[in-house]
Parts: C-alpha cells; sequence; structure tokens
C-alpha cells in the first residue's frame, strides 16, 4: 500500500502515454525515477542525473524535457510521453523506424532520449522555431532549412558515448523529410 | 536532499505570501538550475513554492513601443516570439546559445535571471566558497579559474554569471519588475546584479521574498540590427568563456547609436559603457572598434590563468562590431 501523503509527500495522478497513474510520491521524486522505479517504465534512461545527457528526454505536453530535473509532484496535470508512448501497436513511430533503417545508434542506451527529443527537433522546426545554427533569426527570413549543421545543433543536448552521431543525425534528416512530405500530402488533400 | 513541503501558487499574491511566510521556500519555476543544486546539497528549501502555472506567461506589446515578457514564458517561446526576432535579434540569439532544446523548453525567464553561477567551487560542498557559505574563503583566485572573471571581481570571489539571456537584456537596457507582500518594484538590469564587493552570496536587489514577475524591454529601434556572439569551449551546448551582446547604427560611415555588453567576464552581465561612449560619433570601423573595446577592458584584472579572456573580448568586439557595421552598409 502507498504510504499516505504528508507534509513532504502527496498524492498524484501522472498522466502518461494517456494512461492515468495514481501514486503518492516523495517530493524528492524526480519524474525520472518516478517513471523508472515506480511505474516500470524503463525506457527512459538515467544517465547524468543532471540535465546534462539527455539520456532522459520525454515529452511533457508536446516538448521534449529532461525528466531529471522534472519533479514527478510537479508533473500531475501535464501529458507526459516517453518512448514506450510511440508506437501504435506493432508499427512504430516514423522517428523510431528511421532510427532502425540508418544504424541511429550503437549500444542504446542513449536511445530512448535521442528520439524523443527528434520528435521535438521535427516538430519545432516545422513551427518555424530557428536554432544557434540559424544565420538569420528575422521571421522575414523565413525558416531555416534542416541542414545536417541545424540538425546538429539542435539535438546537441543528446549525447551518445558511443559516437553515433553520424547516423543520428542521417536519422533526423529522412525522419523530417518524410514528415515534410507527409504534410504536403495532407495539404494537398485539404486543397483538393 | 532534505525532504521539503510543495505548493502550487494560483496567484501571484498568493505565491509571495507564502514565501513572506517561510524564509526558507523558495519559488520554483522551470527547476533546471534549481533542481540540479536540491541535488548537490546547494540548496536546502524547506518548501518549493511552483509558480509555472502563474499568469506571467504572455510577450506583449508595451504602450511605449517596446515589449513586456512574463516571468514564467520559457527560454524556447522567448527566443521563438515573432516581435523579439524581428526587434531584438540579438536577445533571441542569445537565447538560443544557452542550455539546450530541452532546457530551453523548461528555463524560465525569471529563474534564468536568477540562475547561479556554474563556478566549481561554488558547486563542491568539500571546497570554501564564499558565496556559499559566506566567510569560507575564495579557493579561485589561487586555484581552477580559467574560466572566472576579469571585471569586477574581488578577493572575495571571482566567480562569473552564466547567463546568455541577461547578457543581451543588459546590451538592451531591460528592467526587472517584481513583487513582495506590499509592494510592486522594478529595477534596471543595470542595478538589478549588486557589484561583488565582500558580500558576493548578496547577488541581487531584489527585497527578500520578492516574485520577479517580468522583464521589460524599452523600445530600441538600434536593436534591429544587433547580434549575439559566444564563444566556448565546444560547438554547442557549454557555457560561454565570453561572449557579445551588440547592436549598431551607422549612418554616412559614423556611429550614430550603440549597445554593447559581454558576458563570462564578471559576476554580472557587464554592460560596456566606456567603450559605448568610445563608438558613438566616431568612424564606424575596425580602429574604432579597437578603441571602444581597450577603453572598455582598460579596468580588466585577469588572474594567471584567465588574461587570455581579454584578448578574446577584445576580438569579438571587433568582429562582431565590423560585421554589424558591414551590414549596415549593405
Amino acid at each position: 500500500m502507498a504510504p499516505a501523503p504528508s507534509s513532504t509527500s502527496s498524492a498524484v495522478t501522472l498522466n502518461i502515454n494517456g494512461e492515468k497513474h495514481q501514486l503518492t510520491v516523495d517530493h524528492r521524486t524526480t519524474l525520472l525515477d518516478a517513471l523508472r522505479e515506480r511505474l516500470d517504465l524503463t525506457g527512459t534512461k538515467k544517465g547524468c542525473d543532471q540535465g546534462q545527457c539527455g539520456a532522459c528526454t520525454v515529452l511533457v505536453d508536446g516538448r521534449r524535457a529532461v525528466a531529471c530535473l522534472n519533479l514527478a509532484v510537479a508533473a500531475e496535470g501535464r501529458e507526459i510521453t516517453t518512448i514506450e508512448g510511440l508506437a501504435e501497436g506493432d508499427r512504430l513511430h516514423p522517428v523510431q523506424q528511421a532510427f532502425l533503417d540508418l544504424d541511429g545508434y550503437q549500444c542504446g542506451y542513449c536511445t530512448p532520449g535521442q528520439i524523443c527529443s527528434a520528435i521535438a527537433v521535427i516538430e519545432e522546426h516545422a513551427a518555424g522555431w530557428p536554432s544557434a545554427a540559424t544565420e538569420d533569426v528575422r521571421p522575414e527570413a523565413g525558416p531555416p532549412p534542416l541542414t545536417p549543421e541545424e540538425i546538429r545543433e539542435r539535438m546537441s543536448g543528446n549525447l551518445c558515448r558511443c559516437g553515433a552521431y553520424v547516423s543520428i543525425v542521417q536519422a533526423v534528416a529522412r525522419a523530417a523529410e518524410a514528415h515534410g512530405e507527409a504534410d504536403t500530402e495532407s495539404a494537398k488533400e485539404t486543397a483538393a | 536532499m532534505r525532504e521539503f513541503g510543495y505548493q502550487r501558487a494560483g496567484d501571484v499574491s498568493g505565491a509571495v505570501a507564502l514565501i513572506a511566510a517561510d524564509p526558507d521556500a523558495r519559488y520554483l519555476g522551470g527547476g533546471t538550475n534549481l533542481v540540479d543544486l536540491m541535488k548537490a546539497g546547494v540548496e536546502r528549501p524547506a518548501r518549493l513554492v511552483d509558480v509555472r502555472e502563474l499568469p506571467l506567461d504572455g510577450i506583449e506589446p508595451t504602450p511605449e513601443g517596446g515589449l513586456r515578457i512574463g516571468a514564467t514564458v520559457t527560454n524556447s517561446d522567448l527566443a521563438a516570439h515573432p516581435e523579439v526576432r524581428r526587434r531584438y535579434p540579438a536577445l533571441t540569439q542569445a537565447v538560443l546559445a544557452g542550455a539546450s532544446g530541452q532546457l530551453r523548453n523548461m528555463a524560465t525567464v525569471g529563474g534564468n535571471l536568477l540562475q547561479r553561477t556554474r563556478c566549481g567551487y561554488f558547486t563542491d560542498l568539500s571546497k570554501p566558497c564564499n558565496k556559499r557559505a559566506p566567510g569560507s574563503g575564495c579557493p579561485a583566485v589561487t586555484g581552477e579559474h580559467h574560466n572566472h572573471a576579469i571585471l569586477g571581481a574581488t578577493d572575495h570571489c571571482v566567480a562569473v554569471h552564466p547567463s546568455d539571456m541577461g547578457v543581451a537584456l543588459a546590451a538592451l537596457d531591460a528592467a526587472v519588475t517584481y513583487e513582495t507582500s506590499d509592494r510592486q518594484g522594478k529595477s534596471p538590469i543595470a542595478d538589478f546584479y549588486l557589484p561583488v564587493g565582500d558580500t558576493p552570496h548578496r547577488e541581487t536587489a531584489l527585497p527578500p521574498g520578492a516574485l520577479i514577475t517580468g522583464v521589460v524591454l524599452p523600445p530600441a529601434p538600434v536593436a534591429a540590427r544587433s547580434r549575439y556572439r559566444k564563444v566556448r569551449e565546444r560547438a554547442s551546448y557549454a557555457f560561454a568563456i565570453a561572449s557579445v551582446a551588440a547592436a549598431l547604427d551607422v549612418e554616412d560611415g559614423v556611429v550614430r547609436d550603440a549597445r554593447l555588453a559581454f558576458g563570462a567576464v564578471a559576476s554580472r552581465p557587464w554592460r560596456a559603457r566606456a567603450a559605448e561612449s568610445v563608438l558613438i560619433g566616431a568612424p564606424a570601423d575596425g580602429t574604432t572598434f579597437g578603441t571602444a573595446a581597450d577603453a572598455e577592458l582598460a579596468a580588466a584584472r585577469p588572474l594567471p590563468d584567465n588574461g587570455y579572456k581579454v584578448t578574446l573580448v577584445r576580438n569579438l568586439v571587433v568582429a562582431v562590431l565590423t560585421e554589424l557595421a558591414e551590414e549596415a552598409a549593405r
């Protein structure tokens, strides 16, 4: 049985991958530890536990964030998506498929974080966000093309100790391309 | 980590009242710095008041023609905002130069201003540090200080402020607004960060318990041509070893207006007013830019292992101003 909430713990409902989980958390519990140790969602990895490596990247309300610096109690009311929530049945998310097809990993430990981050990178770019690699950030300049340089900068919060960066960049580029084509297709359908 | 209470604030006055009642309480924004420092044992709050859901997440035009940025606006939303990109491009560039995509989605404007130094002695509980444990000493003066201050430091502390955003805000004459239990206040960024003196643990002019509610950017036509450039030890996702925020207005080859601020050289974002007074009215050329940098850096007091920063900042100033002047001539 879960311990009763006290002044230093709270009963919370966490919405993870569309499913509601009720648990009592000590306020010191990070979202990362809640996922891994309390909810058996061990796909999200613990690397540095200091916000420096990106292995614990998840999507919070659709935006990428590191789970190690999010407190579980502060995550109540937000929609959390982890690597476990990306596939539709046996059908992998297109970014997962691109990482598989292009060998965007070696040992695989950083991969769940890389994939969650890449999904957000593609969305952020599609929304027109500039990056530190963007020469002209003024809106009049239009969205920058998602060059390998842009991908490397936007993915710099995810470290890969195996050094699989070359194929990670290719995987993100391919997934972004497919995403752009899908957008064009649906725009055509809407227009038709 | 010490056990702590947690409450979510629904409104500003409620948040301020909770903190006023408990000197051991801290506001929690994105948590990217505070939670990290709590894990390290540097911060040991008894209570966190979560301010992320306060209605301070807007970016609005001011009647004067500037922008008002709410304290809980995330770094990502600030950097991506079309009016910020159009009117204050150096601010967007500064924010995007900091941290990673994940952290920028979490971090807030208020928290960014109040983030603590990344000096290794500050976060190492086994070492003395006047900022963490007042009066215990500063091992960085004779120790590891290759990334420490060259301007405005004292023997009590040579740590640098890590914010990129703050450097652009200093160049743009931003003001910080705050609220306490009995009043609202506003502090120009020039007065917001206190000089180091012999009290390096006192970092800002915020009254005890005050909540930052936002940042006001005055209208600044000069900022339309502005730039932030950061030098770091790797290409991305690292703190600066030096940075420059600059804005330049050139007419007929003469500097009409200029703004200049340096990052990672002092305990606060360093507004380079001595350099600006050399620039304004002078020919927009490399000689002027070098003289301006020298005028500011005359006050530099480098330590044995960070003298490179003097040359680095001078070169950065000349390079960035030259680029802006060339842009203006096009």
